[in-house]
């Protein structure tokens, strides 16, 4: 039987899949024994779930601005030489 | 709105993306906006996340994406334009740091693991659906406070992961870290940010139980 120690630090690669097959079921049968690990590994997985599901980042509008202007100067003085 | 437990797809590059990347090396200025337009609030959070500072963010902005015009010729496709563009920005949201603390070499792999972080303090089941107890504003408040408040290390390392969809491997190689690093503290960052979460999603009526 794996330490709940030991089962988190292979948590982050049995979410993403990367665990063996022997190292998966070693997981697998913590996580039936062990109702701690169990929530531990389903509140993880929708940590990483609700992250993906977030709006995506948008820049100031200040800050765009700025970028562009400065990137058609660059873009202008490449040309130049 | 529920939760999606499948897996996400790999990110992949967008299919026009070379096309893009060949007629800005030709000299269309057009089609250099349009990557900038793409990629800008990513790279802009990266440099965030790394200086810490608006200022220096928004300078390592403008430097990256003018390093990366100017040396668009030695982009060979090879790897998404994305990984590309995110380790140019890296690179120079480094030299910001070096600069800021002048007497020292600054790697982002300087913060040592003590072990205490990957400490679990809280362990209750959350809600099925926590989404629905907030606004979206209130979601994305939260979302942003719990990942704002881990050291940058493992801000960048979850954020170009998880959020940005970068395999371990090209994280690794835009960090300039190993991959067992890479792994070491996205592990650390997805059960930190576990923790901050626990403590707005958990199921009404659930207390914490101590663990380990």
């Amino acid at each position: 039987m794996l330490t709940c120690k030991q089962f988190l630090s292979e948590l982050s690669d049995y979410l993403d899949e990367k665990t063996s097959a022997e190292v998966k079921a070693k997981l697998q049968r913590h996580i039936t024994e062990c109702p701690n690990c169990w929530v531990i590994c389903d509140t993880t997985k929708k940590t990483i779930q609700v992250y993906k599901g977030m709006e995506s980042c948008t820049i100031p509008e200040d800050v765009h601005s700025r970028l562009m202007a400065a990137v058609e100067r660059k873009i202008a003085a490449c040309k130049k030489q | 709105m529920a939760i999606d437990t499948t897996p996400a797809p790999p990110a992949e590059a967008p299919s026009d993306e070379l096309d893009l990347v060949a007629r800005a090396k030709a000299g269309d200025g057009a089609a250099f906006s349009v990557l900038i337009n793409r990629y800008e609030g990513k790279i802009f959070r990266l440099a965030m996340n790394i200086t810490q500072n608006r200022e220096d963010a928004e300078d390592v902005l403008q430097e990256a994406f003018f390093k990366a015009y100017e040396h668009l010729a030695q982009f060979q496709g090879n790897s998404k334009f994305y990984t590309w563009i995110v380790r140019i920005a890296v690179n120079q949201a480094l030299m910001k740091l070096r600069k800021r603390k002048s007497d020292r070499t600054i790697s982002l792999d300087e913060q040592i693991d003590t072990g205490e972080d990957m400490v679990v303090r809280e362990v209750a089941a959350w809600d099925p659906d926590p989404e629905e107890r907030y606004s979206r504003d209130e979601m994305n408040g939260i979302l942003t406070e719990a990942i704002d408040g881990l050291l940058p290390i493992y801000k960048t390392v979850f954020t170009l992961r998880d959020v940005d969809g970068l395999s371990t491997e090209e994280t690794a190689e835009v960090l300039d870290l190993t991959v067992p690093a890479v792994k070491s503290r996205l592990l650390r960052a997805r059960l930190q940010l576990r923790d901050k979460l626990t403590r707005f999603f958990k199921r009404k009526g659930d207390d914490a139980f101590a663990y380990m």
